[in-house]
Formats: structure tokens, C-alpha cells, sequence
């Protein structure tokens, strides 16, 4: 049976840490029990940049875009986690009746979209990574990285204002509701376009690479490339010390964002009893 | 404020508004709850009986703190519903009948564990309570299976374990042995009581559609109906109510067409309340009368109407009756079929 002592339970940033975790290990552990995931977000991202880069070659583009085109493909997989296993996560929740259990459990709702964040950025670093690796190898790409550690800053800054507009698009979704797949399908291959996943944003055009630099992910890349294939003169939109300040404004913003949104959808959904309804 | 209260509602009141398409003259909100009153004592375990649709699913969502009150006031452990609701969710648990939660590629203790770090337990407590809830449930042998290779009974008993896990003051329980067979459904409710039992100070809060259930189990419980509270009291004492009318079950040949109103069953002077069940063949009343001598009445009245008796029986009252009398109909889970039975008869 069991003891009769009062269980201790953790409070404040500790709940908070317990949460984050708690949350990504189904991430984190479900990729290696589903191997149909492995396939799609992995293979098709690899097919996608291929297919670029033999376009790439057939017409005689610049050597040099094979490279970022790999970067760009490796990068992909994170949008996409964003968009259909970020966005559209609490919605999935709510339908499969989680939702509301992790509205009544202390753990902050903010720790859990944290959580699927963590959890989603490990899984899709290893898929970018064999991404990365397979095509480098196939393709002999050849990189010229001109500062480790600057290009770790924005890879990180990159991923907090990713997964921050992910965060903030989740509570979006949800509100949304059905129309919000319309939203991940239009919003998925203009991206892929407008930020430059398979060439310099920079190419765009000056408005159009503004626009698209709302998207995190295209300052990012463009600010990556720099970093990785120092001194091609076709990048960098905008030099990487500002890159760097925009991303981390962006991701200031997005986060402050996610976390309004999510007591606003709280209070919403208490008061109209969305939080309770079932759609099935 | 009375501090051993566990729970509390004063006069509360939920308002829907339906949204979705809408043809002239519907309505634009509905009337969930109305002005309830509940106390519930710690240590109680307290039922909420009533049919579809009375509003007990909101009530618990309400003092679960996913649904704010349009009117009135909710406390749990004197903390309010609406304010003080970080404070009430570290509390509480929440465990309902047909719950789909969980991801089905986690093991039960996965699951479980997920859970447990929610409410901040640690990692060695949130594994022994894992193991030592799972083995009272009696699926300890289950804990590797992932979720979604269970049976609906085993996730029932996940899900209730999970409510446990937290070790939660108040426990709110909604229909919990819902589609689960006769031996399930009572290995939960003898879960519940075991608990109950060794953890005097805790309070549980159920619905149910089932009477038998509810008298089982519960130390009191409130009969509610269209979102008003009719009784709430011990389950003796509401029996008790029915102490002096007279309770038949009568088996009688067909009724043949209803009759107009004032020749009804119900329209036999003393007659309280009246089901009525068409059954291959023969017609199933079932009568709370005034008194016992109202029955030659109602004898008489057959006999008017071309019915034979084939059998009567005299018994004691059951919260089913105390429903009838309180709600003037049955509490059946299958209520289209009953109305329809109803009327043929009638
Ligand atoms: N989110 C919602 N939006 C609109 N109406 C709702 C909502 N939830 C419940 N209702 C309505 O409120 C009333 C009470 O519903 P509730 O779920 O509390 O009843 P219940 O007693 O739990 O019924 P059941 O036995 O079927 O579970 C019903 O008429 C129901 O249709
Ligand atoms: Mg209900």
C-alpha cells in the first residue's frame, strides 16, 4: 500500500524545470519508437535538397550554392518541426483530451510548450545533423567556417526565436482551430522560397528578404552561411553583428509573445469553455 | 468560511453561449447550472447523480478550475475558483470516464511519470508511487505495455492511478467506471474506497449515472437535474424519503394505445410517478404510490383499460426510486428508448 506521509512536491522554477522535461521526453523517446518519422523528416528534407542541388549543377550555378543549399535543406527540418509538430501540437493535445489535464496540473502551461520546444529541438538537431552529413559527403561540399563559437550564438539565437514564434503560433493554432492547417500548408513552401532555404536570401531582393526576415529561420541561414562559407560575396543580406541583434530581438518578442498568448487562450478558454469542449 | 469544508459552491451558476450555425429563434445560451449550493465536508466522498446533460461535468470542471462560473462563487479548501486557482490546481486531480490522454508510444510508467514531474514530484517518489499505485490497480504487470496496446479497462485503471500519483487533497471523478465492465468498475470503486479509507482527511468528488454506484460508495450525495440541485443528503435519507409511499413493480398485459391525458396511469389518484416499459408482449410499470391501498386503484384502472396483471411484486425503495420521484423520470443511460416506450404506452 502506500506510505502515509505527504508527498513533497516541487514548487516555482523547479516545477518549471521538472515540467520542460516531463514534456520533451515523448519527443525525445517517441522518434526512436516511431520509425515512420525517422523517414519523412529526414528523407524528404535529404530528397528536397538533392534535388536542388543537381538543379543546381544542370544549369550551372556557382559551386558555392551547393553548399548552401545543404545548409539551407539541414535547416528545413527545423521549420517544418516548427510548423507541424510545434504550431499544431496544444491542438493535437486538446483533441486527445491532454489539454485540459495540463491546464489542472501546476506545471505552467509556458514549461510545457517549452518542453515540446526542447524535446523538438533535439530530435530535429540529429536529423539536420544527418542531413548535414550525408549530403556533404555526397555532394563534397567543403566549409570554411570563419568563428566556432559565433556561429554556435546564432545557431542558438536562431533556434530561441524559431521555436519562440513556434510557441506563439501553438496558442494561434488553437484558437484557429481546423483553419489552422490551412495556415501550416500555405505558410510552408512560400517559406521555403522566401527565406532562402535553397539560395541567398540576399538574391530576393531588398523588401522581399525584410519580409521574409520575420521568418527567424532567414536571417539565421543567411547569417550561418556567412559564418560557414566566409567571404562569398552573393551572402549576407545584412552584416552578421546585426543578423544577430535582430534575431535576438525576434526572439525576445516571440517568446514575450507566446507567453501572453497562452494566459490570454487560458482566460479565454476558462471563460468561454473552450478549454472543456470535445470537436469529436 | 468554514475551514473543514473541502468544498463549497454558493449559488453557482454557468452559462453557455452556443456558438456554431444557428437558424432563427434558437437559442443564443444555454443554462447549465443554477444557483447550486454544495458543501462537502473534508474527507467525504460525495456524489453528483443526475441524467445527461444535468450539468455535472460542469461542476467539476468549474471547482477543477477549467472553467470559470457566470454567477456565484466556488471555493475549494476555502480557496477560490476563479482567483486562487495555482494554489487549488497543486491540490487537486482530476479523473475522467472514456479519457483518451497520454501519447500512446509511452509505457504506462512513462505515461505515468510525465505526469507525476507535473505536479513536482521527484524522480525516486514519482517511480515508487508508480510502482505501488499500478500494483493496488492490479495492472503492475502492465507497466511496460505502451498505451496504446491497452484495453479500455487498463486505461481506465492508468488514468485512475494517475489521479492518485500526485497525492491530490480532492480528487474530482467524472463517471469513472464509464464503459468498463462489471469486474473493472469494481475494482475502481474498491480502489476509491481503500483509498477513502486509508487517507481519512482527503475528499472525493464523483459522478455518475449509475444509483447503484452511487449508493455503494458514496457518503452523500446531491441529486441534480437541468442544472439545479433537487436533494442532497445520505443515501439512507433519501430513501427514507420514500419511506411512507409504496413502491410495485407490476408486470401487466398490453396497455393498447395511450389514452388521453386524464386517463393515464398517471391521472389515478395517489399515483406519484409512473414508468412505463413496453416489453415483447407485456408492459413493465413501475408505480411510487401515496399510499399502499392506492394499488387497487390502479388495479381497477387496468381491468378498465383490457389489461390483465401477470405478476406484481412490493419492494423496497432505491435511489432510482428517490430519481423518479425527485426528477419524474428515469435516470436510464439509454433515455430515447425509454421516452419512446413511454409514450406508446402511456
Ligand atoms: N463547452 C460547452 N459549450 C456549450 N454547451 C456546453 C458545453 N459543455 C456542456 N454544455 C452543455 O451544458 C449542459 C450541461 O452539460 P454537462 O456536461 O455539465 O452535463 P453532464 O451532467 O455532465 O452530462 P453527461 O451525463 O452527459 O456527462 C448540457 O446541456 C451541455 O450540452
Ligand atoms: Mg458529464
Amino acid at each position: 500500500m502506500l506510505p502515509a506521509e505527504r508527498v513533497q512536491k516541487a514548487t516555482g522554477l523547479r516545477l518549471f524545470w521538472y515540467t520542460i522535461w516531463a514534456r520533451a521526453y515523448p519527443r525525445i523517446i517517441g522518434s526512436t519508437r516511431e520509425k515512420s518519422w525517422l523517414f519523412f523528416e529526414t528523407v524528404l528534407p535529404l530528397m528536397g535538397t538533392a534535388s536542388y542541388v543537381f538543379v543546381y549543377r544542370a544549369i550551372g550555378a556557382p559551386e558555392a550554392y551547393t553548399g548552401f543549399v545543404v545548409l539551407g535543406g539541414a535547416m528545413t527540418a527545423f521549420w517544418l518541426n516548427v510548423l507541424w509538430a510545434m504550431a499544431s501540437q496544444l491542438y493535437w493535445d486538446k483533441d486527445g483530451g491532454n489539454l485540459e489535464l495540463y491546464v489542472v496540473s501546476p506545471g505552467p502551461l509556458m514549461a510545457i510548450l517549452l518542453g515540446m520546444a526542447v524535446g523538438g529541438i533535439l530530435m530535429t538537431a540529429t536529423r539536420a545533423v544527418i542531413i548535414l552529413g550525408v549530403c556533404s559527403f555526397l555532394f563534397n561540399v567543403s566549409y570554411q567556417i570563419a568563428s566556432l563559437p559565433l556561429l554556435v550564438l546564432i545557431f542558438v539565437v536562431t533556434m530561441a526565436a524559431l521555436y519562440g514564434m513556434g510557441m506563439m503560433f501553438a496558442s494561434i493554432f488553437l484558437a484557429a482551430g481546423r483553419e489552422a492547417w490551412h495556415i501550416s500548408n500555405l505558410l510552408q513552401e512560400p517559406i521555403y522560397l522566401a527565406s532562402g532555404f535553397y539560395f541567398p536570401v540576399k538574391a530576393m531582393g531588398f523588401w522581399i528578404a525584410t519580409f521574409a526576415s520575420v521568418i527567424p529561420l532567414t536571417l539565421g541561414l543567411d547569417a550561418m552561411r556567412q559564418l560557414i562559407f566566409a567571404g562569398d560575396p552573393t551572402l549576407g543580406f545584412l552584416s552578421v553583428e546585426v543578423e544577430l541583434i535582430i534575431l535576438l530581438v525576434l526572439s525576445v518578442v516571440f517568446i514575450y509573445g507566446a507567453i501572453k498568448m497562452l494566459a490570454k487562450l487560458e482566460e479565454i478558454g476558462r471563460r468561454e469553455g473552450r478549454l472543456i469542449e470535445r470537436r469529436r | 468560511m468554514d475551514t473543514n469544508l473541502a468544498i463549497e459552491t454558493n449559488d453557482l451558476g454557468r452559462v453557455y453561449r452556443l456558438r456554431g450555425p444557428k437558424r432563427k429563434g434558437d437559442a443564443k445560451q444555454l443554462v447549465a447550472l443554477d444557483g447550486v449550493n454544495l458543501e462537502i465536508r473534508r474527507g467525504e466522498l460525495f456524489g453528483l447523480l443526475g441524467p445527461n446533460g444535468a450539468g455535472k461535468t460542469t461542476v467539476i470542471k468549474i471547482l477543477a478550475t477549467l472553467l470559470l462560473p457566470s454567477s456565484g462563487v466556488g471555493r475549494v479548501e476555502g480557496l477560490d475558483v476563479t482567483r486562487d486557482v495555482q494554489e487549488i490546481r497543486r491540490r487537486i486531480s482530476m479523473v475522467s470516464g472514456g479519457e483518451t490522454s497520454g501519447y500512446g508510444l509511452l509505457t504506462v510508467e512513462e505515461n505515468l511519470w510525465m505526469f507525476a514531474r507535473f505536479y513536482g514530484l521527484d524522480n525516486v517518489t514519482a517511480r515508487k508511487r508508480i510502482d505501488a499505485l499500478l500494483e493496488v490497480v492490479g495492472i503492475a504487470d502492465r507497466k511496460r505495455t505502451k498505451i496504446s496496446d491497452l484495453s479500455t479497462g487498463l486505461r481506465q485503471k492508468m488514468n485512475f492511478v494517475r489521479g492518485f500519483i500526485s497525492d491530490p487533497n480532492v480528487v474530482f471523478l467524472d463517471e469513472p467506471t464509464l464503459g468498463l465492465d462489471v469486474t473493472a468498475a469494481r475494482d475502481v470503486r474498491g480502489f476509491v474506497k481503500q483509498w477513502m479509507h486509508d487517507h481519512p482527511d482527503r475528499t472525493v468528488l464523483l459522478t455518475t449515472h449509475y444509483m447503484a454506484e452511487a449508493d455503494e460508495l458514496c457518503d452523500r450525495l446531491a441529486i441534480i437535474d437541468r442544472g439545479k440541485l433537487l436533494a442532497c443528503d445520505t443515501p439512507e435519507n433519501l430513501k427514507h424519503r420514500l419511506q411512507r409511499e409504496a413502491i410495485f413493480n407490476l408486470k401487466v398485459g398490453p396497455l393498447g394505445p395511450k389514452p388521453s391525458r386524464d386517463a393515464m396511469i398517471e391521472a389515478v389518484p395517489g399515483v406519484r410517478q409512473a414508468t412505463i416499459v413496453e416489453q415483447n408482449g407485456h408492459t413493465e410499470l413501475n408505480l411510487i404510490l401515496a399510499q399502499e391501498d392506492v394499488l387497487s386503484n390502479v388495479l381497477a384502472h387496468l381491468t378498465r383499460r383490457g389489461s390483465s396483471l401477470i405478476s406484481l411484486e412490493k419492494r423496497e425503495p432505491t435511489l432510482e426510486d428517490v430519481f423518479v420521484d425527485l426528477v419524474g423520470r428515469r435516470l436510464d443511460v439509454d433515455t430515447s428508448h425509454h421516452a419512446e416506450g413511454e409514450h406508446a404506452a402511456g
